[in-house]
């Protein structure tokens, strides 16, 4: 310790496991991250025989087990032990740690023109406190009574009534949320503190606003969660009753405990996290597809400072609008009408953001590679995740759509075809600077297309069955239900485009792990980009920078007047005319 | 293991005016104020909701919560006069200050487990009431907050004190840095204090 002599020689396997480099420990993420989401999706698959299926015997599927699959037809239980892990798998195990963990970990400080994060062994241990969480919430398929079952929310007092595999749940979550916020705490002080010379924050690329952002969000609303788990704990394990109304019968015995709780504080304490929570999926999405369209566009992104205001204005509003996920929980008209206001507020900037997004492609003679039609599709699919969440947000259309594949459908829009096809568009756009070399075009395209159509074929059937009034965790999908069987029959176009949309991933594998050895090699700027990272080596060695960068100008200048090439970067000099 | 240099770790970067350990712990502290004051809303919400809420608060003891307020308000006292003996360069100044400060964490911590004990043995459980889960929570939460402060105190007061020579200003950054956990940890006692010890009973 102490020397700062780089070594380049590969390092073993067990210091790459204990690395502090950024980018290491930012495509550990990334990697652990791909694993969760499609581990995730394979719980979703499973759920989806079910519900295509129902009562029917999956093939082999018997082989998991008398307690979740006898004979192969899934118990309801394991099907509520599915749902509940699918969600929160997805949520804090596969995309926040891939956005924010591995985009936010190799890109921010190579963007900024940092050495490392401000604080490399505190980001070693976000990492492993995160994989540690994800296996403590493995872990708990195995113990006695399977996982949590109480969906990804885990809502008191079923949650408090559940078993064991809750008590699991809770500590996974108090191991995510740690990692989180030392996270949080590191990009933030690292974006303020490590910037180089020449990068002020007006040039900032956007992707490292939306980072800093995001890490607001996590810093602040994630603590509510960590109280809200802490009395769960002391529900679950001490005999409390902070969650527990007085009188409680659970099949027709009565619940020896105190009483006196209440599980709307649950609600408001998880809301309290989870609504950011949304925003901290959503945010760092929009920082990607933001610096793909900019360079894919060869022109300044349309209204950056608009981009940024917007997105500083979403901060703060999605920590006053929490409530709008519990208006069928009798709060009131003026609660009500105070969280539709705030929700309806909260869209304008991100209506702002859209439609930037969308204005800077007017015009502009626009490269289409793998990592802009990920990008180039986000805008819609995240755009009707956007739409379909207005209804929601209004408590009397809520009212009816409450608890539907309605609410299914719009944030799955914006989170499946939205934050994940914009991750996948991060991967494409990245994967040179991380590797030195390009992934495959033509696999990409046989990605892009399959995916795209699958996944509208899984999300937009959802919004139809929602709006018949089709309720969510229904273990037999709605069959019981008169009101539902005009629509029964979109279960199974559902479930085969799921199956179909794991099938469309098998190109992105073979790609991922054929162009580490195979790629086409990539030069340092591998797509004539501006920003500060393309000026390190692909892939850069610890340190990143051979020598501290100097920044001139902004994040964008592309397509500059009187300039022979169509790029500017920020770290050469040169007369720019639109000087921020 | 080749290291890279990390830039404003000790020196105060001129156009922010902080050094990275001192944003972070204000941050961190940021995150801190976020839980506690969850909390804080869960007791408000499940008092204003309950009419029974305060049964047991009664058994609670002032004078031995007084004594333990007492000696947190001087351990806050120490804690700057050992930061104030790191940046004047005094190590034996420093070296009984921060023993004070240790010291004073520790009382705090016997104090706190007579109480407990003495609500044991009155069958005070948390189960018992609201009011005793959300004492029990409260201080245990607050307990385990005094007792990382008072572990890395007393690291930075024997074994890490080597750096008090080597690296004098790194030093008082981390010095700095744990006394403002440690008076963040004294506030919080400061609020809990009067809620949870003084406030009459909801029903009366």
């Amino acid at each position: 310790m102490g020397e700062s002599h780089a070594h380049h020689e590969k390092p073993g396997l067990l210091a790459s496991w204990f690395s502090v480099d950024h980018k290491v420990i930012g495509i550990q993420y990334a990697v652990t991250a791909l694993l969760f989401l499609f581990f995730g999706f394979t719980l979703m698959m499973l759920m989806r025989w079910q519900l295509a299926f129902p009562g029917e015997a999956l093939p082999f599927g018997g082989l998991l087990g008398d307690s979740r699959m006898p004979g192969g037809i899934m118990l309801p239980e394991f099907y509520n032990q599915l749902g509940a892990m699918h969600g929160t798998i997805m949520v804090f195990l596969g995309v926040v740690p891939l956005a924010v963990g591995g985009f936010g970990n190799f890109v921010v400080p190579l963007q900024i023109g940092a050495p490392d994060m401000a604080f490399p062994r505190l980001n070693m241990m976000s990492y492993h406190l995160y994989f540690w969480g994800g296996v403590v919430m493995l872990s708990s398929f195995f113990v006695p009574g399977g996982s949590a079952q109480s969906g990804w929310t885990s809502y008191p007092p079923l949650s408090n009534i559940a078993g064991s595999g809750q008590t699991w749940w809770v500590f996974g979550m108090l191991f995510l949320i740690m990692s989180s916020l030392l996270g949080a705490i590191n990009f933030i002080v690292t974006i303020v503190q490590l910037r180089a010379p020449g990068m002020t924050f007006w040039r900032l690329p956007f992707f490292v606003w939306a980072q800093f952002v995001t890490s607001f969000l996590l810093l602040l609303a994630f603590p509510a969660m960590q109280a809200a788990g802490v009395m769960q704990l002391m529900d679950r394990l001490a005999g409390t009753s902070f969650f527990m109304p007085e009188g409680l019968i659970v099949s027709g015995q009565a619940i020896a405990n105190t009483g006196g709780g209440s599980p709307i504080l649950w609600q408001h304490l998880f809301w309290f996290l989870a609504h950011p929570e949304v925003y901290v999926l959503i945010l760092p999405a929009l920082g990607i597809v933001g610096e793909v369209v900019a360079n894919n566009t060869r022109k300044p992104l349309y209204g950056y400072k608009a981009l940024v205001y917007s997105v500083l204005f979403v901060g703060f509003m999605s920590f006053i609008v929490w409530a709008h996920h519990m208006f069928i929980t009798g709060m009131g008209t003026m609660m009500s009408a105070f969280f539709q206001t705030t929700t309806m507020i909260i869209s304008i900037p991100s209506v702002v953001i859209l439609t930037c997004l969308l204005l800077s492609l007017w015009g502009a003679s626009i490269r289409f590679n793998t990592a802009m039609m990920f990008a180039l599709a986000f805008i819609p699919m995240f755009g009707i995740g956007g739409l379909t969440g207005l209804p929601l947000g209004l408590a009397s259309s809520d009212i009816h759509l409450h608890d539907t594949y309605y609410v299914i459908g719009h944030f799955h829009y914006v989170v499946a075809p939205g934050t994940i096809f914009a991750l996948f568009a991060g991967v494409y756009y990245w994967y040179p600077k991380a590797t030195g070399r390009y992934l495959s075009e033509k696999l990409g395209r046989i990605h892009f297309w399959p995916s795209l159509i699958f996944i509208n074929g899984i999300f937009f059937p959802m919004l139809i069955q929602g709006l018949h009034g089709v309720q969510r965790r229904l273990f037999d999908g709605g069959q019981i239900y008169a009101h539902a069987q005009e629509v029964l029959h979109l279960n199974k176009v559902m479930s085969f485009s799921a199956w179909g949309l794991a099938i469309a991933q098998i190109p992105f594998i073979i790609n991922f792990f054929m162009s580490l050895k195979g790629g086409a090699k990539a030069p340092d700027n591998a797509w004539q980009a501006t920003t500060l990272e393309w000026l390190a080596p692909s892939p850069p060695p610890h340190g990143n920078f051979a020598t501290v960068p100097t920044v001139y100008h902004g994040p964008y200048e592309y397509s500059v007047p009187g300039m022979e090439e169509d790029f500017l970067p920020q770290y050469v000099a040169g007369n720019v005319s639109s000087e921020a | 293991m080749s290291t890279t240099v990390i830039p404003y770790t000790t020196e105060i970067r001129p156009d922010t005016g902080v050094n990275n350990v001192k944003l972070g712990i204000w941050l961190f502290l940021a995150s801190e104020i976020m839980l506690f004051g969850s909390l804080f809303a869960g007791y408000i919400l499940l008092r204003t909701g309950n009419p029974e809420f305060g049964a047991g608060s009664g058994a609670l003891s002032v004078p031995m919560a007084t004594l333990n307020t007492v000696v947190l308000i001087t351990s806050s006292v120490t804690m700057v006069l050992a930061w104030a003996a790191a940046m004047e360069q005094n190590f034996a100044k420093f070296r009984l200050y921060m023993g004070c400060t240790v010291m004073a964490g520790a009382v705090f911590l016997v104090v706190k487990g007579f109480e407990y004990s003495a609500k044991f043995e009155h069958h005070l459980y948390p189960s018992h009431s609201t009011f005793m889960a959300i004492y029990f929570t409260f201080t245990g939460l607050h307990a385990l907050h005094v007792i990382v402060g008072m572990g890395y105190n007393a690291y930075l007061w024997i074994p890490g004190s080597k750096m008090f020579h080597s690296n004098p200003q790194q030093f008082a950054n981390r010095v700095e840095a744990s006394g403002l956990f440690w008076h963040f940890v004294d506030l919080v006692w400061i609020f809990l204090f009067p809620i949870l010890y003084l406030l009459p009973d909801a029903a009366s």
